[in-house]
């Protein structure tokens, strides 16, 4: 070898292949203002349609005047349920198994529904005509509080549902009851109650709250009379399955819709579901034949499109006096809204709220889950979270805490004695679930080695005896969480959509100058598929990832894919593209063996072609191999070098992780600081570290918001008060902490590169370490729980109640 | 509605245009002007995705008249890259330190960043922070955006950028 050939590690580096921490390929766009979202899509003679919104939570729609409206310069359609049911599309339905109001018909249930659609020439005539739409309402008792849902007397919410006794899954209790979902044994862990030595009870409430995206959910229809075709462009995280839903609900051709989902400007679950402003705006767009557009503002985002949580957890655990858990009971109420639209697969109307024993070896456990209806916007959708798994992790990592407090026993160390041993995995959990792999003790001691726990809890002691002594009014807190996350939905076994199977899917072209384009169902809202996609290829067959092309959002040219949400892209869509760049290389192979005169199984491959075992010096690249596959494949092969992937998973993945939150607390003012805060996480491979890093990082951000402020409030009367920036809490850089990042590696055994996800880890892990950091703080104190937000308000007033502020 | 004939300079083009009293300057820029960078995040002035430079100032554009900006200099995320085309140093930190993830927040992020600097050419964490609060972004935690600008900060004053340690 001459001193210009390429070393092994350089031919390796110039790939750029997973473990790299490849700069992204979308920032060129996005740092130049040259990203394409959809409210940039302006197409010839495009309209502009808003909502007339309702301000009461629950009233009857006595009238809908329109002619007013009508005559405001610009105006061109008012539409309303009775428009719409001229088409059959008054209501729609929802992912859930429920129907859901497109625009009001006869009654309001919750305020800012939707009750009219002003069309105009451009979104000020649009706003002017909202105006004079003049909507006579008759008041109803308003139904805020879920405890209160099933009363005997409580207000009848939902006419349409008059006399159904049973619903999408199952029979109905009361008329505002939407199911109950059960899972385990019920006399077992009864059982083990009755003969435990230690019991907890608390109920745990995980708050409303939204995932508020900086770019609001958003569309733009355009209908062709002639051709008979719609084409939508939106802010959706699963494309393919719009294009499914509108095709079934608009009866249209499915291959006369074109979905096109472009840069979208962060999604977090708000972006899973279909929203009336979809529908109206392509019924708009079929009325006038003109284009449509809806662009959602702040205030609607935040009071109409997707709530998240809303779980009021009722939790107990039995265990023995020395600290072994031998039972876990968890009873839900869950607050739908007014409609069920939460987005969870079909068969799960609690998610995957059934892996609530988390990280823990429970011989037994018995969840139930009963949804109700409120008077509140619909949703109950993933923020940032696989379904209802952030509810799941805040409940057992909160109880688990409680639990340690009873004992006396060090959080730390009650986890240690209750983890799921590694030579348990895989590990059947007592509701169902078989978790893939996991090092629990691992990740835990390095958390602890890392953070100083010992010294921090010390400190913590020698801070509590100075507070006595009233010589500082500050508390501290250590908030331990070990949380486990269920991803990667899912298995066809036990996961669809409206029917349709779980899986994912990748199609890679190959192109004769050795580049190529991956086209997949799944949709990046900001985490950077573009980039780490092509990572997976260009290790998979030695080509550079700066050579492949990654492509998502068109349903036209996209294999079908059920999208982006609940960290399922690396596991279900990541997988998809191994399996087709497999492909890709075993036809790669056959070319080399042909070009190289070897029988392909004397082919090793070489990081970035095939080479002759024990003959070094015969060697095919892979860039030479897709010339060949357009000139010289072997005699009755088909030309060309391309491959695709419908990857249906064997199982779920199960990331992990430790977090451990240090946070001061001044007990006369409520202002805490968070004084640390470090996570380790472990995601199994890694693709790309910066990457996962930034996951990380906004993920925690997202957590520290929903722990210590971020809310959706209704007042009694069921107004919502908390609808724009000014009151939900969005932290800005001054607010955030820092955050430190660390990682060990459990790959996943059943997925082809061993990634797990990690997208939303951070989240559903952050929001425990919080809450514990707060509760941790108080319990000297003599208080158990504390339910979150923990705001300064919130801390002051416990401080309060337990005495340590006269 | 009367509509006014509005004149003034964005990205160091004269440009001008018919717009309603009521017009919001971010919609003649997204819209008469088809320049898209410029987003909206809020229409409240909290979240900062609108923000452009307005005759040496950050201004967020969802909540100024088109008609208050008549004769102003505004530059956008449009002009901020390098007169050769290259990026900027800022759009090349937003790059090099993963200070974006959607990209939705990072226009208003690098043009708010562009005037903290030329107020502050060597600014602390802190006052990186308290610079960028009235830009909201929901993907990236803000500490990599930090990073990015103390990228931009040190290439812009001849120093090696070295990533403070964790």
């Amino acid at each position: 070898m001459n001193d210009m050939t390429p070393t092994r590690e350089q031919r390796s580096a110039a790939l750029e292949g997973m473990g790299c921490k490849r700069k992204r390929v979308e920032d060129i766009r996005f740092t130049q203002g040259k990203g394409n979202y959809v409210d940039d899509v302006k197409l010839p003679g495009m309209l502009h349609g808003d909502f007339v919104r309702s301000p009461h939570p629950h009233a009857r729609v006595k009238k809908i005047d329109d002619s007013e409206a009508l005559k405001v310069p610009g105006v061109l359609a008012v539409i309303t349920a009775e428009t719409l049911k001229t088409v059959n599309l008054a209501w729609m339905p929802t992912l859930a198994g429920d129907v859901q109001m497109v625009l009001a018909d006869g009654k309001v249930l919750f305020q800012n529904q939707e009750v009219a659609f002003v069309v105009a020439t451009d979104r000020y005539a649009a706003d002017d005509g909202i105006n004079k739409v003049i909507v006579e309402y008759e008041p109803l008792p308003p139904l805020v509080d879920p405890f209160k849902s099933m009363d005997p007397d409580a207000p009848v919410l939902r006419e349409d549902l008059a006399g159904k006794t049973s619903g999408a899954h199952g029979p109905r209790k009361h008329h505002n009851h939407i199911f109950e979902w059960t899972v385990g044994d019920k006399e077992l862990t009864d059982a083990a109650f009755n003969k435990a030595d230690v019991k907890i009870k608390e109920m745990i409430a995980y708050h409303r709250t939204h995932p508020s995206p900086l770019e609001t959910c958003q569309c733009v229809c355009s209908f062709d009379k002639i051709k008979g075709e719609l084409t939508i462009y939106g802010t959706f995280q699963a494309p393919h399955v719009i294009r499914t839903v509108v095709a079934l609900i608009a009866k249209l051709p499915e291959q006369k819709i074109h979905v096109i989902a472009p840069d979208i400007g962060g999604g977090f679950g708000n972006k899973v579901g279909a929203y009336p402003g979809y529908i109206c705006a392509a019924v708009a767009s079929i009325v006038t034949g003109k284009p449509v557009k809806w662009v959602e503002d702040r205030i609607e985002n935040l009071t109409a499109t997707s709530f998240a949580r809303d779980y009021h957890m009722t939790t107990e655990i039995a265990a023995t006096k020395d600290g072994k858990v031998t039972g876990l009971r968890v009873h839900v109420l869950a607050d739908h809204g007014a409609f069920d639209a939460c987005a969870d697969p079909s068969k799960w109307p609690a998610g995957f709220f059934n892996i609530v024993t988390g990280s823990y070896d429970f011989p037994t456990a018995h969840l139930a889950v009963d949804g109700v209806y409120t008077n509140k916007a619909p949703g109950g959708v993933a923020y940032r979270c696989s379904f209802r798994v952030t509810e799941a992790a805040y409940c057992i990592e909160r109880a688990m805490d409680i639990l340690a407090q009873k004992l006396n026993m060090d959080p730390a160390e009650l986890r240690l004695k209750n983890f799921i041993k590694p030579e348990q995995f895989p590990y059947h959990s007592a509701l169902g679930w078989e978790y893939d792999s996991g090092d629990y003790h691992t990740a835990m001691r390095k958390m602890m080695e890392t953070t100083g726990y010992a010294a921090l809890r010390k400190e913590q002691a020698e801070k509590r005896e100075a507070f006595k002594r009233g010589e500082t009014r500050e508390i501290m807190g250590l908030g331990i969480s070990f949380f486990t996350e269920i991803v990667g939905a899912g298995p066809s076994k036990n996961c669809d959509i409206l029917g349709i199977a779980m899986f994912d899917s990748c199609e890679i072209r190959m192109h004769p100058t050795g580049a190529g384009i991956a086209r997949m169902g799944t949709k990046s809202q900001g985490q950077g598929h573009e980039t780490t996609w092509a990572q997976i290829i260009a290790t998979e067959i030695g080509i550079p990832a700066d050579n492949i092309m990654v492509e998502e959002g068109n349903t036209d040219t996209a294999p079908y894919g059920l999208g982006t949400y609940g960290s399922r892209s690396t596991p279900v869509a990541g997988a998809a593209i191994a399996m087709a760049a497999r492909k890709i290389k075993a036809k790669a192979q056959m070319i080399a063996a042909y070009k190289l005169e070897v029988h392909e199984d004397d082919l090793e491959f070489d990081i970035d072609g095939f080479r002759v075992k024990g003959l070094p010096e015969k060697f095919m690249s892979m860039k030479d191999i897709c010339w060949a596959a357009y000139n010289s494949v072997p005699p009755g092969m088909e030309p060309g070098l391309e491959a695709v992937s419908y990857y249906d998973p064997p199982n779920m993945t199960y990331p992990f992780g430790a977090y451990l939150c240090v946070m001061d607390i001044d007990v006369d003012t409520g202002v805490y600081k968070v004084r640390r805060f470090y996570a380790l996480d472990d995601c199994g491979t890694r693709i790309n570290p910066m990457i996962i890093e930034g996951q990380v990082h906004g993920g925690l951000t997202e957590a520290f918001a929903i722990a210590m402020g971020q809310e959706i409030r209704y007042d009694e009367t069921g107004n919502v008060v908390t609808g724009s920036f000014m009151d939900f809490f969005m932290p800005t850089a001054v607010e955030t902490p820092h955050w430190e990042t660390d990682f060990t590696v459990t790959p996943s055994p059943h997925h082809p590169i061993g990634a797990k996800g990690v997208g939303e880890s951070p989240n559903v892990g952050g929001v425990p370490a919080f809450s514990n950091a707060v509760n941790d703080a108080f319990s000297f104190l003599g208080s158990t729980h504390i339910q979150m937000p923990h705001d300064f308000w919130r801390n002051w007033k416990a401080a309060k109640d337990l005495g340590a502020v006269v | 509605m009367a509509k006014t004939h509005v004149t003034m300079k964005v990205n160091g083009a004269e440009v001008e245009g018919l717009v309603e009293p009521r017009t919001l300057l971010v919609h003649f820029i997204r819209e008469n002007l088809g320049m898209t960078g410029t987003h909206i995040g809020c229409e409240t002035t909290h979240c900062g995705a609108c923000t452009v430079d307005i005759d040496g100032m950050s201004v967020k554009s969802c909540t100024m008249f088109a008609v208050q900006a008549q004769g102003s200099d505004i530059t956008t995320v449009e002009g901020m890259a390098n007169a050769d085309g290259t990026l900027s140093a800022l759009q090349e930190g937003f790059r090099m330190m993963h200070g974006l993830q959607c990209g939705f927040c990072t226009p208003g992020m690098i043009v708010r960043a562009h005037r903290l600097l030329k107020e502050n050419p060597a600014p602390s964490e802190q006052e990186i922070r308290m610079g960028i609060s009235g830009n909201i972004c929901r993907c990236t935690g803000y500490q990599n955006i930090v990073k990015a600008i103390q990228y931009a900060s040190a290439k812009i004053s001849g120093v090696e950028f070295r990533e403070a340690a964790e």
